[in-house]
């Protein structure tokens, strides 16, 4: 036990101790931050520097009467539209729009000349509002008003209540449960991945210099991978817990920072102002509210809690199944290249874990494929950290940690035994009947 | 006492039997030369001793207990195949090896001092292995075998990778570590380490031990009453109870006999007759040598067919 002990604290030491260890740990929760602090002050700087442009209009047709924008300023000319492209080309103005004379129902050959590419958006932006200005003419020869239009505009947002056996209301909201069942999902699949790579990669680099001879002759081939796989495992949920520390903190830290500059509520009216002849707008503005204090009531009622202990259950769980693979493999093996055609067995019922995650969890939580991948060991792991937020049965949840434990004592049971003959062996042409001869070697 | 005792090890493998029926005794307080052509067994039954492999039959006895993990602790073992970890610096890398033998770690801090300082390597502690040269990362490796004061020391192939200076050096710590009462097994292909430090030697060959004893009685088994003459003039007659078995001319007139004298005649007689006849220039009895032996015990020669062969080279 004190020698696993040594083991376990020699494979987290020298990895903590990396550069690579301390730059990941650092750099990676001032990503998201950085990432959001980067955009809101980008665009920030954006809106204010943003000027109009000016577009230069020729309309033959009349039916035009352009009203300045925050983006555009006009300019109309009453020039014939081969000498106004000439004059264009003189001027440094954003665009020359022409509109030839045209019917109602089939607006067409209206052009616009720009001395560079226009972005899209600017293109789009015109094309709104000339595409208003028609459908007002529209409304105007089909004799109907702006109020009866609005009237007909219906929207509806279902409210989602799940009610539970005891008769209890309880309002969900998939969208949130799906972000969060996605995102939990990926994190025990790439964790996984990540940590059981650099536990084969550990006994790869034992086994080529040529140290494990000294190292078995002190400690059980078993003990060894053990400390191996718990040493690497601790280094992961160190890094883990000081991401999540890290990322919570720089998170506060930078939403105050905006917060204090910009208050929510006062940002909120000083849109709604700007907006406030838009009848449209301010509708939406008040839908988008509610959804927010819904939003946010619908996260008070996820058990943060449950869905904790499950997510560290399955973590360790899933990378003690998955990493007691790599080890043997690795002890297969004399170099990453060779392990390829091993790894990928190991990896395959993780990815069915994965895609399963996208194709049936996150759609259909309760169905029976559903169900089975949260079951059986080999993808529970991602499955039902992914299945976890939309409420599983408990005796799903039971059967499915009971068949996790026994699924890595069998799989390290089974990853011991081709371990301990597979490190001493160098030289030899490994193949799938070599590791059942190995597995079936007696002591 | 005896430091090691080996009874009746077989180990059988899928398509081979590595270890059939080997039995040897390793007294304590010596040097033990493990001998064997590659591929005799050597190596499987170091691991056996060292407990990395168990065998299929038969018991191992370290001094007249039973092997157990304890053991562990009092058996220092350099591979052949061996290795550190390259990325470690030397001074955390001993640390980590002698814990794993049963060591505190002041222990281990004080006594790595030590021996860093008997090889004048102070300022190593520090420095990563894979920043060091071949033989100066053999030379930790050795400190790490014998850090934990091993009552039995294993060395398999040790002087690989070791220049002659540093050969040598390893040779005087291996006896120093003799003289302070460890028993050091060495299986090696190299007769001259042999010749040099073993007192008791055992050969394997095709998974079984075919020789075994103190050196000294294993050559004396193969002596033949044989001595090589050199002397000036060659035109006398031996008398009848000596046989000339060849006779080579080294300079002008400077002749090299070698002579085989009968049952029950010593050395001494031998010279007394020759110097009556002729100018003795030197007078050596033809022991056979460690690879002698080595090689036509291995060709597969019987005893009979190598005392001949001995004869003759």
């Amino acid at each position: 036990m004190n020698k696993i002990w040594l083991i376990i604290q020699r494979e987290f030491l020298i990895r903590v101790q990396k550069k690579s260890f301390l730059v990941a740990t650092v750099l990676v929760p001032l990503i998201f931050p950085a990432i959001i602090g980067g955009l809101v002050y980008i665009m920030a700087k954006e809106a204010e520097s943003a000027k109009p442009d000016n577009v230069q209009v020729v309309d033959e047709s009349g039916k035009f009467t352009f009203e300045n924008t925050k983006k555009f300023i006009f300019i109309p000319l009453h020039l014939p539209v081969e000498q106004a492209k000439k004059a264009y080309n003189e001027t440094k103005d954003f665009a020359l729009l022409y509109i030839p004379p045209f019917e109602i129902s089939k607006p067409e050959g209206l052009v616009i000349y720009t001395q560079e590419n226009p972005s899209i958006e600017k293109v789009g932006d015109l094309e709104s509002i000339l595409e208003e200005r028609v459908r007002d003419l529209k409304l105007e020869e089909y004799k109907i008003d702006k109020e009866t239009l609005k009237s007909l505009k219906t929207n509806i947002n279902l409210k989602q209540i799940n009610l539970s056996e005891t008769g209890e209301e309880k309002s969900s909201s998939s969208g949130l449960l799906y972000g969060l069942g996605f995102g939990l999902g990926i994190l025990i699949y790439m964790f996984v991945l990540i940590y059981g790579i650099q536990i084969m990669q550990g006994v790869i680099d034992e086994k080529t210099s040529k140290i494990v001879e000294v190292i078995v002759s002190s400690v059980k081939p078993f003990q060894l991978m053990l400390g191996k796989i718990i040493g690497i495992a601790s280094v992961g949920v160190v890094q883990f817990l000081i991401w999540i520390i890290l990322i919570s903190v720089l998170s506060t830290a930078v939403l105050g920072y905006f917060g204090l500059k910009m208050p929510q509520k006062q940002a909120m009216e000083q849109v709604t102002k700007k907006f406030e002849n838009n009848e449209e707008v301010k509708e939406a503005m008040d839908t988008q509210n509610s959804k927010a204090t819904e939003f946010l009531g619908n996260l008070g009622e996820i058990p943060f809690t449950k869905i904790a202990f499950v997510f560290i259950f399955y973590f360790l769980g899933g990378y003690l199944l998955y990493g007691a693979l790599f080890a043997a493999v690795g002890s297969a093996v004399e170099s990453i290249q060779e392990s390829q055609q091993f790894q990928f067995p190991i990896t395959l019922p993780l990815l069915i874990g994965y895609f399963g995650l996208f194709m049936f969890i996150l759609r259909d939580p309760h169905g029976s494929i559903s169900f089975w991948l949260s079951v059986i060991p080999f993808t529970s792991p991602v499955a039902m950290v992914g299945r976890i937020a939309f409420g599983v049965p408990a005796w799903e949840l039971a059967l499915s940690m009971v068949l996790l434990i026994g699924g890595f004592i069998l799989t390290t049971w089974i990853a011991g035994r081709i371990y301990r003959v597979g490190i001493l062996m160098t030289g030899t042409k490994v193949s799938y009947k070599v590791l059942v001869k190995w597995f079936l070697m007696r002591e | 006492m005896d430091a090691l005792q080996v009874r009746g090890i077989t180990k059988r493998y899928s398509n081979h039997t590595a270890l059939d029926q080997v039995n040897i005794t390793i007294p304590e307080k010596t040097i033990y030369g493990l001998l064997g052509p590659n591929g005799a067994g050597k190596t499987t039954l170091i691991r056996i001793i060292n407990q990395i492999i168990n065998s299929d039959e038969g018991e191992v006895l370290v001094f007249g207990e039973k092997l157990n993990t304890r053991h562990i602790e009092i058996i220092g073992y350099l591979p052949e195949e061996r290795g550190l970890y390259k990325k470690m610096k030397v001074g955390d890398q001993l640390l980590y090896l002698a814990q794993l033998k049963g060591l505190s770690r002041n222990d281990a801090s004080v006594k790595i001092k030590e021996w860093l300082d008997k090889f004048d390597i102070r300022d190593w502690w520090h420095k990563k292995v894979e920043d060091l040269s071949k033989g100066m990362a053999q030379k930790v490796q050795f400190i790490s075998t014998v850090l934990h004061e091993p009552k039995l020391i294993i060395l398999d192939e040790p002087f690989s990778g070791f220049d002659p200076v540093n050969a040598q050096l390893i040779t005087e710590k291996i006896l120093e570590l003799k003289e302070k009462g460890s028993t050091i097994i060495f299986s090696t292909h190299r007769m001259e380490t042999v010749e040099a430090l073993c007192d008791h030697i055992a050969l394997i060959n095709k998974s079984k031990k075919i020789l075994e004893g103190p050196k000294k009685q294993v050559k004396d088994q193969y002596r033949s009453n044989t001595f090589l003459v050199e002397h000036r003039g060659n035109n006398f007659t031996l008398p009848s109870h000596y046989e000339l078995m060849k006779q080579e001319s080294v300079e002008e007139n400077l002749y090299t006999s070698t002579i085989k004298a009968g049952k029950d005649i010593k050395g001494n007689q031998l010279i007394r007759e020759m110097i009556d006849i002729t100018d003795v220039y030197s007078f050596q009895e033809k022991i056979p040598t460690m690879a002698d032996i080595f090689i036509s015990l291995v060709k597969g020669e019987g005893d009979e067919a190598l005392k001949k062969h001995l004869q003759e080279v």
